[in-house]
């Protein structure tokens, strides 16, 4: 069958009223990606005259059965042909859409080519081999797109006739691929069992499949959408020049979300001056009034003087971006040489460009398994979380508030190495000021770990209200005393009641809360006292990001007493006002307690005693080198 | 903003982006559809100034509507206009086919010109549609230092993030219109009012669909004879852009050696 392109659009002018939808095409290496695009170009009649005929006689010569196959490899050979038609991008129309389908191809290259790609995609198609099923590299394009923030996936299990038509087995990989796909937070907006080679579900459903009732590949690629509506998002404009061709001065950049005009009152970051949009300039006719919205590159002046550069980000007072020296990042990378930590690179963040020093690599992940491997290094094709430090501050959101401006890649050499996501940004992290210089403590920490007998440490204490923290931290603390070591408790209650008397319950409260405990309890450590944390700190995030700060002086303690006992004691009585309903944001009744997946000790208190805990916490102090007897080593070094 | 605002704003943004990140540019004027287009593109992305030369290094064999049509335009739209001529024929390298041979002169031309001024940067506006080598770009292509282009090794190039620092001696290809369809072209050229040279119009039931030297270049059989016509032609068309361009047609691998060593 092939779908004629209705009449009516035909007066259209190609690229004036039709929309042009971008699909990257990604899968298993034979799972029937040639085949499907052959059928596909059939199908929607993109193909020249006598083309197929021509294939077929061919195949029938040399007494081989036709594969759609040969047609793109026959396009890409003869190159001649009235059709875009290359290994890379391949055009054709369905009822209601252009649509241009990107191809990776080269196996040794598959993933810089697939990203250089699949980053200008609207959509996805991701092929399913319906014999192999879901293989690695179906789970590793499934991350990948995941990390290009493309939503839109169509999913297409091919093959169907060497698994005779079975809804069974269709169900099985659909079901698997979905839970794959949705745990990374992407719906597949179809699943569609297909024979390519025989046009099965591509654009008809026919008998074989008739239990199947939902859409067909055109049908999928007709709905998608173009792009994502960044109008309705706060304004992004990142500076890219300011020009002064003539008496005006304009400041020329691409609005990435919002909109603006003349008249508004913004705000430019890092630095925060303000100022008032005065004109929308533009060319010939100038200056264009109403609102420009994202996607428009602009030029505007402002109604005041004010140093601007290269890299800034303009946006509305209130909704302004976060200045901050301090990221975390999702990345892949795709150069030789792993991503280490301490690596010295060169950042760009929108149009701003500055150097950055990796401070830590908290996951490295090959996303074919996803397996995560020692988190020293992220080699090259696999994925990692980072935290970096940066040179200057910078203007910075996070990916999933603004897919645009939440992005960055990373530079070696002059050539781009590596890209992805803003996970966090660490505004507490301010910017330090060239008037602040940190004065050093006048006693060295071996001094003093000669003097307690210990090093300087971090033993952080989680877990629900009532698990036994506070009473395990007090009985730590007048052990390690008597022994003539420096312990400090940190209850996070006591400090609640004066340092972070300004904060609330609230997820960035708590988060602000844990920083300052994890700040103060690290300086402690760095002059080699031994801070005792007791805080519930119940996101994982948090306590990341206080093991960051404290580094390897960091031992984190999880009190994982069950929920029923916790509640039990209750010895706050905190438990039974939340039941009552007269506490909110309360840990424990709402269930938000993350807890650790590889913290240093875990501890049940409803198994051992206060003095056995204190044994085996003391245990691994010894064994992780915090507690130490060589009282003369230590001296022999003063 | 409908599908010609979105392509415009989106070379704007690269016109600014090579413009803020390379030195010295400049931008190849062939006097074409597609690069008439890229000034009036560039015209815009800086408020009516060309802020680099136009570059047309000059084979000598264009079609005298194309000379007539650069002196004309390079005073009214205020170009920095440079001329350089292409070295001749001998100094070429002569395995290619003679079609190819005769357009690698343009190679050796640019050569000479990058030398003489030396540019870090060349503005082109080649398509991904127009042709299968080309569809292969990246939208900053860095080029070795003899000017060759590495198909193997291109650097990745995501979102709208471009590699911009080419090493001594070598230099960056920018190409602000790689995204643009010729019916794109057209419907642009029509909106916006571009000037054209009459050779894309049909007379006596032929036209030119690429404008290159008129040794190796030959109308197609057309009866479009307005721009209308034309956008309403490549709708049912399936004759390929290039079908009246002698050197695509002499031998599988002519254009891609071309342009492997450097051609547009």
């Amino acid at each position: 069958m092939t779908i004629a392109v209705p009449p009516a659009t035909l007066s259209t002018p190609n690229g004036t009223t039709r929309p042009l939808v971008r699909i990257v095409i990604v899968g298993h290496v034979d799972h029937g990606k040639s085949t499907l695009v052959g059928r596909l170009l059939h199908e929607t009649g993109s193909l020249p005259d006598g083309k197929l005929e021509m294939l077929k006689a061919v195949s029938a010569r040399r007494g081989m059965p036709f594969e759609w196959s040969f047609l793109l490899d026959a396009l890409q050979t003869e190159r001649d042909q009235g059709i875009t038609i290359d290994t890379t991008q391949i055009s054709f129309r369905t009822r209601s859409r252009d649509v241009v389908l990107i191809d990776a191809p080269g196996h040794a290259e598959f993933l810089r080519n697939m990203i250089t790609g699949a980053s200008q995609a609207d959509g996805a198609v991701l092929i399913i081999d319906a014999l192999e099923g879901v293989r690695d590299q179906t789970r590793r394009h499934g991350y990948l797109l995941q990390l290009l923030g493309i939503k839109q996936v169509a999913v297409v299990v091919n093959k169907m006739d060497r698994v005779d038509f079975s809804a069974e087995r269709f169900g099985a990989i659909s079901d698997e691929i979905s839970a794959h796909l949705i745990g990374l937070g992407v719906t597949p907006t179809a699943v569609i069992p297909i024979s390519a080679r025989d046009g099965d579900g591509v654009a008809e459903r026919t008998d074989n499949i008739n239990w199947y009732i939902g859409p067909t590949v055109v049908e999928a690629l007709d709905s998608l959408t173009p792009s994502q509506p960044l109008d309705q998002l706060a304004l992004r404009l990142p500076v890219q020049a300011i020009y002064k061709f003539d008496d005006r001065r304009i400041v020329a950049g691409r609005i990435e979300s919002g909109k603006l005009q003349a008249g508004d009152d913004i705000v430019i970051m890092p630095a925060g001056k303000i100022a008032k949009i005065k004109t929308v300039e533009s060319w010939p006719a100038t200056p264009v009034e109403g609102p420009q919205g994202a996607g428009r590159s602009v030029g505007i002046t402002l109604d005041r003087e004010l140093f601007i550069e290269r890299g800034d980000v303009i946006a509305h007072a209130g909704s302004a971006p976060r200045d901050t020296r301090r990221l975390r990042a999702r990345i892949f990378w795709l150069h030789d040489q792993p991503l280490e930590a301490g690596a010295s690179i060169l950042v760009r963040l929108g149009t701003r460009e500055t150097r950055a020093t990796v401070v830590a690599i908290e996951k490295a992940v090959d996303p074919g398994d996803l397996a995560s491997e020692a988190a020293t290094a992220i080699k090259r094709n696999h994925v990692g979380e980072i935290d970096l430090s940066l040179a200057q501050p910078v203007a910075a959101d996070q990916a999933d508030e603004f897919p645009r401006s939440g992005r960055l890649v990373i530079e070696v050499g002059g050539r781009i190495a590596g890209g992805g996501l803003v996970l966090s940004v660490d505004s507490g992290q301010r910017a330090a000021t060239a008037d602040i210089v940190p004065v050093e403590s006048a006693l060295r920490p071996d001094e003093r770990a000669a003097r307690f007998r210990h090093k300087g440490a971090v033993l952080w204490f989680t877990g629900l209200p009532g698990s036994g923290k506070s009473t395990l931290a007090k009985a730590l603390e007048r052990r390690l005393f008597d022994r003539g070591g420096s312990p400090i408790l940190l209850d996070g209650d006591t400090l609640r009641a004066g340092l972070n008397s300004d904060l609330g319950f609230a997820p960035q409260d708590r988060a602000e809360n844990i920083r300052r405990l994890a700040e103060i309890a690290a300086h402690l450590a760095a002059n080699g006292h031994i801070a005792i944390v007791a805080a519930v700190s119940p996101a994982l995030d948090d306590r990341a990001a206080a093991r960051r700060i404290a580094g390897d002086r960091f031992r984190e303690i999880h009190v994982a007493t069950p929920a029923e006992i916790c509640e039990q004691r209750d010895p706050k009585g905190h438990y039974a006002k939340a039941r009552a309903g007269a506490l909110q944001n309360f840990t424990g009744i709402g269930n938000d307690y993350q807890p650790p997946t590889a913290s240093e000790l875990v501890i049940d208190t409803s198994a051992l005693t206060v003095a056995e805990a204190a044994d085996t916490i003391e245990a691994m102090l010894a064994r992780s080198g915090v507690l130490v007897d060589e009282l003369v080593d230590l001296a022999a070094n003063i | 903003m409908d599908h010609l605002d979105a392509l415009e704003a989106q070379s704007i943004y690269i016109f600014r982006e090579g413009f803020a990140r390379l030195k010295k540019l400049a931008l190849l004027w062939s006097l074409g559809k597609d690069s008439n287009v890229m000034i009036w593109l560039a015209r815009k992305a800086f408020f009516g100034k060309v802020p680099f030369p136009a570059l047309h290094v000059d084979t000598g064999k264009k079609f005298p509507e194309m000379y007539a049509f650069r002196e004309h335009y390079a005073k009214e739209w205020d170009l920095d206009l440079r001329v350089d001529p292409c070295p001749p024929i001998d100094s070429v390298d002569p395995t290619l086919p003679p079609a190819a041979r005769s357009a690698a002169r343009k190679t050796e031309g640019l050569k000479l010109a990058l030398a003489k001024y030396g540019f870090d940067g060349l503005i082109a506006g080649i398509r991904r549609d127009e042709e299968a080598t080309r569809a292969k770009e990246r939208v900053f292509s860095p080029r070795g230092t003899e000017g060759g282009w590495d198909v193997r090794d291109q650097p990745p190039e995501f979102w709208d993030q471009f590699n911009a620092s080419p090493p001594p001696g070598a230099h960056l290809r920018i190409h602000p219109i790689l995204h643009w369809t010729e019916a794109d072209i057209w419907a642009y050229t029509k909106r916006e009012n571009i000037p054209i040279i009459p050779l894309y119009l049909s007379q006596n039931g032929k036209r030119y669909r690429s404008l290159g030297d008129q040794d190796i270049t030959f109308p197609v059989s057309s009866n479009a004879s307005s721009i209308d016509e034309i956008l309403h032609e490549l709708q049912t068309t399936k004759v390929p852009e290039r079908a009246g361009r002698a050197l695509d047609h002499e031998t599988e691998d002519a254009f891609e050696r071309l342009r492997v060593a450097g051609y547009l």
